[in-house]
């Protein structure tokens, strides 16, 4: 029975017309450019990235720290779906599961283009290597990261499954999974900010505030592209996703939004108030430091499309008008990358702690790797919410008669 | 010069005359050249040919060599977990690749840490003067990339920061900040002071000490409590007993989460293969010391693990002209470092960070 479910998965997403083959055919391309980069950087090293030891986190990472928020945010179709029993959300659920697990396999792709040693990746398992548990933050994050995509897979999986076969979910081997989901969907992303946010040598981050706002934005950003996802597969899919569903949706990237800037408002007016000398990688971020001004022009454009979203968005009128929602979703979601990523993690080495102040300029290997690795990304969930939308609409369906009679 | 000497005549350990042999120079250019080329002549053809001869046949199957020894490497476990057995193979395999790699006769030190020594530094900031001439030792002695053509080639893990000698002056004191309704609530009467965190540091002067600049040089601290063993995911990064925090390059992942931890920036990365040529390569080695590094890789000052745990002083603080390093055994209360530390005013770097360091600044 499992050797078909995969067989008649595998066929059902293999099967599309020239738009599919188009644009996966595309995202192939990146991939091999990604694949090709990552060969130099393992033969040469990270000297063709724009990393150096001063700036040695940059636009890996910064996505990295991007895209956990996004595989979080998936708890935004979950929460409501489960714990308000809300009807248009628990049709697509599964969606969001599967976005889950395409933005998780992305964050571990971002792992392996950030280390300088790939191949000693293995140095971090239990047992054949040391996992250095209750005290490495890092260890924390790999065992969260790890826990979620299980979670994701297994809890998508089965629903998908018991589907297929046309059988009844267990739900008492269902629900206990589905809740302790959404709690490790809100850990994941707080070990990552504990991950930048547990170091006094860099006072841009040192602070308590940094875990709830990289929840407010990833609840902000995930749903973001969750709607832009329902959206294009209301248009090019048979599926149907409820509007009661993406308004909710809408309603949540608002509000969470809206935290989002009070929490950079406040940080904002905590450390130019007193103007200390741990202030200054903010500094750097807004205004520029000893004639240094590389991330200025995108703070205030990510200001400027966080805040230009939200006023917009408050409107429930635009909220419900999905011509525009489209592209206050995409803004909001370009606000956030930039301001969750080059925004944060660049300019928290912007002064070195011995107050060298560098700039880092990605190179090109590095958008390449990027954009690769987001391509990858990419194949991935279309593969997922191919094969999840078959199953959903009956498409794809077990056809043995031993299905009815097992269950 | 002493460190050629030691090579070839094999074992490190007792050959206790040459603590008191030329470290190696500040000045590269001329110093070492010139007492090497001597050293050379007199320690005669035999060993010398020997010693070529044997790196010859080296080279000649390094090929294979390399590729098998490095195959064993790979799947070797964290040096502190090792057996002495494994710890022994380790050795070989590494001063085997080495020599073939470099040319030369290269030993791999794994002398442990020995009982009741706890290693401490203490730098008088009033005597530096600025010269550097511990950055470039240092890059010497401890075989760091020292490459020209890019930017990530070249690691120096000591930094002397210069800062400024203000002042404050009488005609800028009723420039008020900020200005406006006639109140005026601060001064502007200084002009940078002591240290400030913030600028560039690297200078070229033409000759040191400069008039209005005074110099803070800084490392590794060698912690206590350091945070960058904490954040290392694998734990190949640790405290040694004898007090240096050490790095196995063969079980680093390149994460670098080290390098965010460390409030002292003392970590740098190995962005590429390091640029080492072969006869600037320093054959005396230690594996958690300055054993060549691959790419890929986190390191920093280890205080000299392959002089220190042989009797010998740091490269840094033997070169130092003016007698600014001081280095000892903290557990000794007759040593220099403890002395001071009793006698003197001595205070850490950022001790607010409660890290501990090692690492005393002091002066007279």
């Amino acid at each position: 029975m499992l050797t078909s479910f995969v067989s008649d998965y595998m066929r059902y997403v293999l099967k599309g017309g020239t738009k599919f083959y188009a644009w996966m055919g595309s995202l192939a391309v990146l991939i091999v450019g990604m694949m090709y980069v990552f060969y130099l950087q393992n033969t040469d090293g990270l000297i063709v990235t724009g990393m150096t030891s001063q700036i040695h986190d940059g636009l890996y990472f910064a996505n990295l720290v991007f895209l956990v928020g996004v595989a979080a945010g998936a708890v935004t179709i979950v929460f409501p779906a489960y714990v308000y029993h809300h009807e248009g959300m628990h049709k697509v659920t599964v969606l969001g599961e599967m976005l889950a697990i395409a933005a998780v396999c992305m964050v571990m792709m971002f792992v392996f283009a950030h280390m300088g040693r790939p191949d000693r990746l293995w140095h971090m398992l239990p047992i054949i290597g040391i996992f250095n548990f209750p005290h490495s933050m890092l260890a924390w994050d790999v065992l969260v990261l790890n826990g979620y995509l299980i979670l994701n897979f297994i809890c998508g999986f089965y629903y998908l499954w018991v589907k297929y076969t046309g059988g009844k979910i267990n739900n008492r081997f269902f629900m206990p999974l589905v809740y302790v989901s959404i709690v490790w969907a809100l850990s994941i992303h707080t070990v990552t900010a504990f991950l930048i946010a547990t170091m006094p040598a860099r006072p841009m981050w040192f602070h308590s505030m940094m875990p709830i706002r990289f929840i407010v934005t990833a609840f902000a950003a995930g749903p973001a592209l969750i709607i832009l996802a329902f959206i294009v597969i209301r248009k090019n899919t048979k599926m149907w996703v409820d509007d009661s569903a993406i308004d909710l949706l809408a309603t949540i990237v608002t509000w969470c939004l809206g935290l989002a800037i009070f929490l950079t408002m406040s940080e904002i007016v905590v450390e130019l108030y007193a103007r200390t000398e741990h202030a200054n990688g903010l500094y750097y971020l807004m205004f520029g430091l000893h004639g240094l001004t590389n991330l200025v022009p995108w703070f205030w454009s990510s200001v400027i499309l966080m805040v230009g979203s939200f006023l917009l968005l408050i409107f429930p009128t635009i909220r419900r008008n999905y011509k525009l929602l489209p592209i206050l979703c995409f803004t909001t979601f370009a606000g956030i990358w930039i301001e969750k990523g080059m925004g944060l993690i660049v300019p928290g080495f912007i002064p070195s702690p011995i107050g060298e102040v560098s700039q880092y300029y990605p190179s090109f290997v590095e958008v390449i790797m990027t954009i690769g690795i987001w391509a990858c990304g990419f194949f991935i969930l279309t593969i997922l919410l191919k094969g999840a939308i078959g199953i959903l609409l009956g498409d794809i369906k077990y056809s043995g008669a031993k299905a009815v009679v097992t269950k | 010069m002493a460190i050629n000497k030691k090579a070839s005549a094999g074992p490190v350990k007792d050959s206790a005359s040459e603590c008191v042999a030329q470290p190696a120079s500040a000045d590269p250019s001329k110093a070492v050249l010139k007492t090497s080329r001597r050293d050379f002549l007199r320690a005669g053809g035999m060993l010398s040919m020997s010693s070529l001869m044997g790196a010859g046949a080296l080279m000649a199957q390094s090929d294979d060599t390399k590729a098998t020894v490095e195959w064993a490497e790979h799947f070797q476990k964290n040096y502190r977990l090792m057996t002495q057995k494994e710890k022994n193979e380790a050795r070989l395999r590494l001063e085997k690749r080495y020599s073939a790699e470099y040319g030369k006769q290269v030993s791999v030190d794994t002398a442990d840490a020995q009982p009741g020594v706890l290693m401490g530094y203490a730098l008088n900031i009033r005597k530096c003067i600025g010269c550097r001439r511990c950055v470039h030792a240092c890059v010497e002695e401890n075989n760091q990339s020292r490459g020209k053509q890019r930017a990530g080639e070249k690691i120096e893990w000591i930094q002397v920061l210069r800062m400024e000698r203000g002042e404050f002056s009488a005609d800028k004191m009723n420039h008020g900040y900020p200005d406006g309704l006639g109140i005026q609530v601060g001064g502007n009467a200084y002009t940078p002071a002591g240290q400030i965190l913030e600028g560039q540091y690297h200078y070229e002067p033409e000759a040191v000490p400069e008039k209005d600049a005074t110099y803070m040089p800084i490392a590794c601290m060698q912690c206590e409590k350091p945070p960058c063993v904490k954040v290392c995911p694998v734990r190949t990064t640790y405290r040694e007993a004898d007090g240096p925090v050490v790095i196995d390059y063969n079980w680093c992942i390149g994460c670098r989460m080290c390098m965010g931890a460390c409030p002292y920036w003392a970590r740098r990365l190995n962005v590429t293969n390091p640029v080492l040529p072969k006869e600037e390569m320093n054959p005396v080695t230690h594996y958690l010391g300055n054993r060549p590094r691959m790419r890929g890789v986190v390191e920093k000052c280890h205080w000299c693990l392959q002089r220190t745990r042989q009797g010998r002083y740091p490269a840094c603080v033997e070169v130092c002209p003016v007698g600014a390093r001081k280095f000892g055994n903290l557990l000794d209360p007759e040593s220099e470092v403890s002395l001071i530390l009793a006698r003197k005013n001595v205070f850490r770097l950022k001790a607010e960070l409660n890290t501990f360091p090692k690492f005393f600044y002091f002066y007279d």
